[in-house]
């Protein structure tokens, strides 16, 4: 994916005490996608998800933006300018929309599908052209082999990409998102989801992402809304403190009894504190290693490789004088990424041998220790806030930046011990 | 019986001009049809009570026998082309009519909807998005009504022999008892009705090159 060259201008959007019924006669909340006297605000830039159960109106909500759906009272603020004052046929075009279905045009080509908006806005052929290339080089879709192509030809996946990409056409400062990766298999909507996440970091845009699933609420959101039948929000804030502290009954429930794993599934391992832990290396002297461990509450010793990648655990009592090699090791623990969630680093280290997880960069080099204790401890800390969606991107491109170094190391790294290994076993037969 | 090929040879003059009148017997009421027709189906689609009314209206003007339709009219337009045309452009509304309005209710709603949110004005939408996906079902309709005027335009020839068309070689033939004509006349309305239906099939791929089952563009030339 290459940069765009898109402007970084997002707008906030304000629900006003805003109040959709659809029974005149009767006031009674509960209507399939009434939405009642909702008031929210969403700042610029960030994805903001409207969750809940099907007909809580989180649907209707979003159409209200766009004016798809008008308001039966109360306003929709974008940027601080009443929706309902502007021209309809200008305000859609300014909004970039994708639904479940991806409503893509089956009678056009990919790349007319992507101009769509800029066509209607008037924009020179040239220029349409040159933007439908360099948005389906951002989804990620190779122009010279999709452009042409119609709707039909392509799988699921590579539809709602070019959903995407019209509603990016033109840079619109907000996008509405109704299920957009609902209709792919769970493989497919993961991608589309880290996609989205890493292209959202640079595109920043303010974004009203509509879903029934509450995990991917969590993962997608900066801030979730769950509404609950009749268009009611039950609680509003960033997934984390949705998981920590619900609101109601209602949302204890809906976010589901393994509430305490979710919240474990925001945070990753980079976000502990690592404790050091004490290593010996094959070919250390037993008798000092054991000497300088035994101030050490931890009973093992970690046996690394002389890059400092990790071989295993060695029972402290064992050590003995003499040199120190990898028959002495006994168990192992999970290796564990700075970006794999707590989620599954807990999952882990309850299968392992020692309950330690092993932090190492990407190539093995042992960079830290974390334990059971060190997770439990982060989660009692209620207030704990993890990255939002968009920080744990930009994270995880650090870690991609980092990692391109650290795989040239590992390369050096791996080069040494091949010839080691070539020169040496004279040293390990002796 | 015995086909007279020197009587073919000699008036193929004749014969052009009856298959020449026999297409504008064809062409002007299916022209006249399918606009009165899409006029109708955009209503129909806009104000749903309409329909009912239409398919009833087009429905009993169907069943009138054409014989009948022109009895009734010449008191009217005398024994102009218009008392042909007339009846038989009432014989397309009713399967025009329909497939139209088929053809606009196939369109997924989710691309309507696609088509609302992203700023398509109803005039833009109707032109650019309803009516290029509504082309499959009408061309059925269009195909319908083509080769059904076809067969009904040989009746024009009752009106008296300055109608022309394929019908006056079959009267004529008939009445003079020289089957060389009437075959010839019979034959050429088939055939006539084969070549436009396939006509009108290759028309309909070419303005719908997406429509096309998956398997036909999976291999990009």
């Amino acid at each position: 994916m290459t940069a765009p060259a898109t402007s970084q201008r997002a707008a906030t959007v304000e629900f006003d005490h805003v109040t959709k019924s659809y029974d005149a006669r009767a006031t009674k909340a509960g209507a399939p996608g009434a939405v009642n006297d909702l008031s929210l605000t969403i700042p610029a830039g960030k994805i903001c998800v409207l969750v809940g159960p099907s007909g809580c109106g989180k649907t209707t909500s979003l159409k209200m933006v766009n004016r798809l759906i008008e308001p039966t009272s109360g306003r929709i603020l974008l940027d601080g300018v009443d929706a309902a004052t502007r021209d309809t046929t200008e305000l859609r075009r300014s909004i970039g929309y994708v639904i479940q279905q991806t409503g893509l045009f089956p009678h056009q080509t990919i790349e007319d599908n992507v101009t769509t908006v800029p066509r209607l806005l008037g924009w020179p052929a040239a220029r349409q052209h040159a933007r439908a290339e360099e948005l389906l080089d951002i989804v990620g879709l190779d122009p010279a082999k999709y452009a042409r192509r119609y709707p039909a030809q392509l799988s699921g996946g590579e539809r709602q990409r070019v959903g995407v990409a019209r509603a990016l056409a033109a840079d619109p400062p907000i996008m509405l998102m109704d299920e957009p990766f609902g209709a792919v298999d769970p493989i497919v909507r993961e991608r589309l989801q880290n996609e989205f996440l890493r292209l959202q970091e640079r595109l920043a845009k303010t974004i009203l992402f509509v879903t029934h699933d509450i995990d991917e609420a969590i993962k997608m959101g900066d801030v979730v809304a769950v509404f609950r039948a009749g268009g009611v929000v039950a609680q509003y804030g960033p997934p984390a403190e949705i998981l920590a502290s619900p609101a109601s009954d209602f949302v204890a429930r809906f976010v589901g009894t393994d509430r305490g794993l979710k919240r474990l599934s925001l945070f990753r391992v980079g976000e502990l504190p690592l404790s050091s832990v004490v290593t010996a290396r094959v070919g250390d002297d037993g008798a000092i290693i054991r000497r300088v461990a035994a101030g050490q509450p931890f009973d093992h010793v970690l046996v690394v490789d002389e890059h400092e990648r990790p071989i295993g655990w060695a029972p402290r009592e064992r050590l003995t004088a003499g040199v120190i090699s990898a028959e002495q090791v006994e168990s192992t623990s999970p290796l564990l990424d700075r970006r794999t969630t707590l989620k599954d680093a807990l999952s882990m280290l309850l299968d392992a041998d020692v309950q330690a997880g092993l932090v190492v960069d990407r190539a093995g080099i042992l960079r830290g220790m974390i334990t059971v204790g060190d997770i439990t401890a982060l989660m009692r800390e209620s207030a704990a806030v993890p990255l939002n969606a968009t920080e744990r991107a930009a994270a995880d491109a650090a870690a991609d930046a980092e990692a391109g170094g650290a795989d040239a190391e590992a390369d050096t790294a791996a080069d040494a011990a091949a010839g080691t290994a070539a020169a040496g076993p004279a040293v390990i037969g002796a | 019986m015995e086909i007279r090929w020197d009587w073919i040879a000699s008036h193929l003059d004749d014969i052009a001009v009856a298959v020449w009148q026999h297409l504008v017997y064809t062409a002007i009421p299916l022209a006249v049809g399918f606009v009165i027709s899409m006029a109708l189906a955009i209503w129909a689609v806009r104000k749903p009570w309409v329909y009912g009314p239409v398919t009833a209206i087009t429905g009993i003007l169907y069943t009138i026998p054409s014989l009948a339709a022109f009895a009734l009219l010449i008191p009217f337009t005398g024994l102009t082309p218009l008392t042909a045309f007339i009846p038989l452009t009432t014989y397309t509304l009713l399967i025009l009519f329909r497939n139209i309005v088929a053809g606009f209710e196939a369109v997924p709603r989710e691309v309507l909807e696609a088509a609302d949110g992203m700023g398509y004005r109803s005039g833009e939408r109707l032109l650019r998005v309803e009516l290029p996906l509504a082309v499959p079902l009408m061309f059925a309709g269009i195909r319908l009504a083509t080769v059904t005027l076809i067969g009904l335009a040989t009746v024009v020839s009752i009106l008296g022999s300055s109608f022309g068309g394929l019908g006056q070689l079959i009267t004529d033939g008939l009445q003079t008892f020289f089957p060389t004509k009437y075959v010839t006349g019979g034959l050429l309305a088939v055939v006539l009705a084969f070549v436009v239906d396939f006509l009108l099939v290759r028309l309909e791929r070419l303005i719908t090159p997406w429509a096309r089952t998956r398997a036909e563009l999976a291999d990009p030339a």
